[in-house]
């Protein structure tokens, strides 16, 4: 009997892969007892980073999704010279490795930086502050959302806009109405992404606002941080991200899976995470 | 009554159109795709600018470019139907309806659109979402949409190409039923003649970006100035060289063989044009003996039926199409392959200007 081969070797080539994907996560969980990990949840500088992991990315978002949308909006809905240049020049900062985005942030906005001086004089402190963080998250984050939204109201049927407006709406309403739940589902999945990146976010964020508990050190700092002294409680906060970050994708998932009557494209999951 | 005059590029094309509709009249603009009908409508509806031209409705005016003055669409209102009909997919029935009802309080939307709705026949489908209705449902969601905009100019975009021939009958009626109610200029583009002829009150034939010839669709098939609109037509459209005869017919040498007498002028090179129903079939073998002038062998290429009749494709040397009963195909044995003689009058054969 002929042995066939072929899909055997595409099984085990899935299983090994599922494997390692899965083994690191699951042993973050195995590691430790559940009662255990919950325990050292308690220590103050764990929750001291998981607030601010939650404070400093929520912020972060809501400016990514202010200004974020009506700016995908316009790149995905006009043609205009130089467009393809914005374009590549939005998506660098995916490519960027984090510490040169913190180096980058640190020529700009730090105190010695191109716009130093402006923002001393505004009143307002970025380095080794709260707001710094902010800053770094959002500009490492909002390449994914802004590269998602575009593609989800590039994917929005054109004549549902024109229709709109033949119907007696202004720009501002067929963007408020049409164009935003058409491309909901995108939105969605963007705004996903760019959370998870900025929950994650790590190099940038240290290099930029430094690692001060309760102020500019987020989870994956503390993370690091712990990891030297007292494992189990690195542990314990790595497991917490974990599930944020499932959460994540599984809301992503199921919202586009709701969504699926519409016409956003399915967004592509970005493996640069 | 709405006037535009239109000119500008579209690519390859030079676009170069005038055309006015009287208030409660629809005038079709016929062509084959890429002709510029489509963009002609964006033009008006303000969704794209002519690089010159000028547009009015009423004592309004859209577009202007000399003086510089440019109307937004929403404040042009046209009631614009969209060949997919362009339903907001994530709204249900009457809340696309109500989309187009701002003017209301809010509290009456609801029942001012299922009312609309009714009035098409939908009322029942008012919480269905577009993507759950047939083709022929979404059309009159549409309609009622367009409807409830209170349009100043109706603009349809082959608004019955996206449905199949059963309901067509039905979505013809219900746009009747639309142009009746508006009662406001409406210019309808297509490719098809039998939808022009069946929804509007004259038909202005486009090529190439400008209008070629304008009247009744009666007109336009009895007497087309062109081969061109002789085709879009669906007449059959055949090539070739007059000659006058001393007897005061032309006689035409067919392209690809075989001669054709007409009763019309004509000199050097024409195209000649015959309906359809005007062509005859007989068994190949048979004596030709009829009153009919025009006879040409050729073989059955495809019977295709059409409404009640059939179409049966004949090459000979150039292709016709001859429309007969079923009950002749079978006398007959019209089947692909089959030799025959399609025959037609010299008095119904029309001597165009010819092609490219």
């Amino acid at each position: 009997m002929r042995l066939r081969w072929f899909p055997l070797l595409l099984a085990g080539a899935l299983c090994l892969a599922l494997l390692f994907l899965t083994l690191p996560i699951a042993a973050i969980f195995l590691q430790v007892g559940p009662g255990e990990l919950i325990d050292r949840l308690g220590d103050p500088q764990a929750t001291d980073a998981l607030r601010l992991s939650l404070i400093t990315s929520g912020i972060a978002l809501v400016l990514i999704l202010v200004v974020g949308t009506p700016a995908a909006y316009l790149i995905a809905t006009r043609r205009f010279r130089g467009r393809s240049v914005v374009i590549t020049a939005i998506e660098l900062p995916l490519v960027l490795p984090p510490a040169v985005a913190g180096i980058g942030l640190l020529a700009a906005f730090g105190p010695s930086g191109l716009l130093g001086g402006a923002i001393e004089d505004a009143g307002v402190r970025l380095v080794f502050e709260t707001a710094g963080v902010v800053v770094a998250l959002t500009f490492v984050a909002s390449p994914f959302y802004l590269r998602q939204a575009q593609a989800a109201f590039e994917a929005v049927d054109p004549t549902w806009l024109q229709a709109s407006r033949t119907l007696g709406s202004g720009e501002a309403r067929t963007f408020a109405r049409v164009a935003i739940p058409a491309a909901m589902p995108g939105l969605a999945a963007g705004t996903a992404l760019a959370w998870g990146r900025a929950l994650g976010e790590f190099g940038a964020t240290l290099v930029f606002a430094g690692s001060f508990q309760g102020i500019t050190q987020t989870a994956p700092l503390a993370i690091v941080e712990l990891f030297g002294s007292d494992f189990t409680a690195a542990l314990a906060l790595s497991a917490v991200l974990v599930a944020v970050s499932a959460a994540l994708l599984l809301s992503v998932k199921l919202v586009i899976g709701r969504g699926a009557g519409s016409r956003a494209t399915e967004p592509i999951l970005d493996a640069s995470r | 009554m709405l006037r535009a005059e239109l000119t500008g590029t579209l690519g390859e094309l030079e676009l170069d159109t005038r055309l006015d509709v009287p208030d409660a009249r629809c005038l079709a603009l016929l062509g084959p795709s890429g002709a510029g009908k489509s963009s002609v409508l964006r033009m008006i509806a303000g969704l794209v600018r002519p690089r010159r031209g000028r547009v009015e409705c009423g004592n309004h005016v859209w577009l202007d470019t000399d003086t510089g003055v440019e109307l937004a669409p929403e404040r042009r209102r046209c009631g614009y139907v969209f060949q997919d009909y362009a339903l907001f997919g994530h709204m249900s029935a009457w809340r696309n309806v109500a989309y187009a009802q701002r003017r209301l309080p809010r509290a009456r939307r609801h029942r001012a659109a299922v009312e609309l709705l009714d009035r098409f026949g939908v009322g029942r489908l008012a919480d269905a979402r577009p993507a759950t209705l047939s083709g022929g449902e979404r059309q009159r969601v549409a309609l009622a949409r367009t409807l409830a905009s209170n349009p100043s100019a109706l603009l349809l975009d082959e608004p019955l190409s996206a449905l199949d021939v059963s309901t067509r009958a039905k979505a013809t009626r219900a746009l009747l039923e639309l142009l009746g109610d508006a009662a406001v200029p409406t210019v309808l583009v297509t490719h098809d003649f039998d939808e022009a002829a069946a929804i509007a009150d004259e038909v202005a034939v486009i090529e190439d970006g400008r209008i070629v010839q304008r009247g009744s669709a009666e007109e336009l098939s009895a007497r087309p100035v062109s081969a061109f609109v002789a085709d879009l037509t669906g007449a059959v459209v055949l090539g070739g060289v007059a000659v006058r005869r001393p007897d005061g017919l032309t006689e035409i040498a067919l392209e690809g063989g075989g001669t054709a007498l007409s009763t019309d002028a004509g000199e050097g090179r024409v195209a000649i044009s015959v309906h359809p129903w005007e062509i005859t079939l007989e068994p190949g073998a048979a004596t030709i003996d009829t009153s009919a002038r025009n006879h040409l062998r050729g073989r059955v290429s495809s019977v295709r039926p059409v409404g009640n009749r059939l179409r049966v494709a004949v090459e000979a040397g150039q292709p016709l199409v001859a429309e007969v009963t079923a009950d002749a195909r079978d006398q007959l044995g019209l089947e692909p392959g089959r030799k025959v003689v399609a025959s037609w009058k010299a008095t119904a054969t029309r001597i165009v200007a010819a092609g490219d």
